[in-house]
């Protein structure tokens, strides 16, 4: 197995344990689904028009949920330094964490999406644009929240200021996803939308590692 | 293979607060210095710093003929007080996985397991091991990815007297085998070391 295949293997393992990691992420997710209804009320019509949306912003506050520990457990216990001293570049292992922690964490979300969005009131025909979006945004969520995190590295209450860092940025993600799936609702063409979703998330994950790797080595530093 | 290290005229500013100016320090193959000094006065820096982790103020770190990142990348060893190891994996798993990342093998992991006599703890989770045992834990990545210089930051102080004895052992192999040893400790090394002092 070469190194970085075991670095996925690993950090796919930790963040299924990390604060719980899937079972909690998703168990967050269902409670904010559940919560809406109880709050905009339980007409049926009301509900479905919001349903899409709704499920979509819960979403990407359910994968801000793990991203706080991604690199700050490594930062504890001296792993990260040992990361550094690799050949392998750190920008390529920010990469590989983070895909792990979308394989552990974003994708179960993916599949609970489209079932919380229907569930809610969207129309069944909708459900696989939603996990199509949710997957790929999915992979937004944690490239570009990965930089918040690492940003907040060292500082106290971490998790609350990778919030904060991160939220603004996952604005677009969140405009494009929810365009997309708004136009398909309306009965509009939805490929604009997810290709400019897609083309976010291109875009974080070429430039993520870059920003993620510069804020570790400050935070070690 | 790093056939030397050499410090000159190294200087180290943390927090605004200059730690130690004018240091030089050359290491031979086979060669080890231990760092001592107060508490506070930069040991645990320098030994990041030539690392690569924390910038210099100024003066130079030579690896002989190696350029510095690729020494970095494939002939430095950092043991730091914290032993990089997750409490809810077990030993085996962190045995495998940092041996291979720093670049061993199956084989010279299970070898390091033996002589560190980790065998029997080796399916715990690490929460369950005590303090010297995780640091034994960390010894064995030392053994299992060959890499000509040691980074030690007081590698010796969760061991008992026999571990200590033990590692002593080790040390000493891996200066005969032609490797490097730079260590900041309170208490004497157990192997012939120069003595160099930081800050004061």
């Amino acid at each position: 197995m070469s190194r970085l295949a075991r670095l996925l293997a690993r950090e796919t393992a930790l963040a299924w344990g990390r604060g719980g990691g899937p079972l909690v992420a998703v168990g967050f997710y269902a409670g904010v689904a559940t919560l809406l209804p109880l709050a905009i009320g339980p007409e049926a019509s009301r509900l479905a028009a919001v349903a899409p949306g709704a499920a979509w912003v819960a979403l990407a506050l359910a994968s801000l949920l793990c991203l706080d520990r991604l690199f700050e457990r490594d930062y504890e216990d001296g792993a990260l330094d040992i990361l550094l001293l690799s050949a392998t570049p750190l920008e390529l292992t920010c990469a590989v964490k983070c895909l792990g922690q979308w394989l552990a964490a974003g994708a179960p979300l993916a599949l609970a999406a489209p079932v919380a969005a229907v569930a809610l009131g969207a129309e069944p025909r909708l459900a696989p644009l939603i996990f199509a979006c949710a997957l790929v945004g999915g992979l937004a969520f944690v490239f570009v929240g990965g930089v918040g995190a690492a940003l907040s590295l060292g500082a106290r209450r971490g998790g609350l200021l990778t919030a904060v860092i991160v939220l603004p940025l996952f604005v677009p993600p969140v405009i494009f996803g929810g365009g997309a799936i708004d136009a398909l609702a309306g009965g509009l063409p939805w490929s604009g939308g997810f290709a400019l979703l897609a083309a976010y998330a291109a875009g974080a994950v070429a430039l993520g590692p870059l920003a993620m790797a510069a804020a570790c080595r400050n935070a070690l530093s | 293979m790093i056939a030397q290290l050499s410090l000159s005229g190294l200087a180290l500013r943390r927090g605004g607060r200059l730690l130690f100016s004018q240091l030089d320090l050359t290491l031979g193959a086979g060669e080890a210095a231990a760092l001592t000094g107060p508490n506070g006065a930069g040991k645990t820096s320098l030994l990041r710093a030539v690392a690569g982790l924390v910038a210099t103020e100024a003066g130079s770190i030579g690896f002989g003929d190696l350029d510095p990142v690729s020494a970095r990348a494939q002939a430095v060893h950092l043991l730091g007080h914290q032993d990089a190891l997750k409490p809810g994996r077990t030993a085996r798993e962190e045995l495998a996985f940092w041996s291979a990342w720093c670049g061993g093998t199956a084989a010279s992991a299970q070898g390091a397991s033996e002589r560190l006599e980790l065998t029997r703890l080796l399916d715990l989770e690490v929460r369950r091991l005590s303090a010297g045992q995780r640091r034994r834990l960390a010894l064995a990545r030392l053994l299992a990815a060959p890499r000509a210089l040691w980074l030690l930051d007081e590698p010796m102080s969760p061991l008992d007297a026999a571990w200590r004895q033990a590692f002593g052992a080790m040390m000493a192999e891996h200066l005969a085998g032609g490797g490097l040893i730079l260590a900041a400790v309170h208490d004497p090394l157990p192997i012939p070391a120069r003595d160099v002092e930081i800050g004061g």
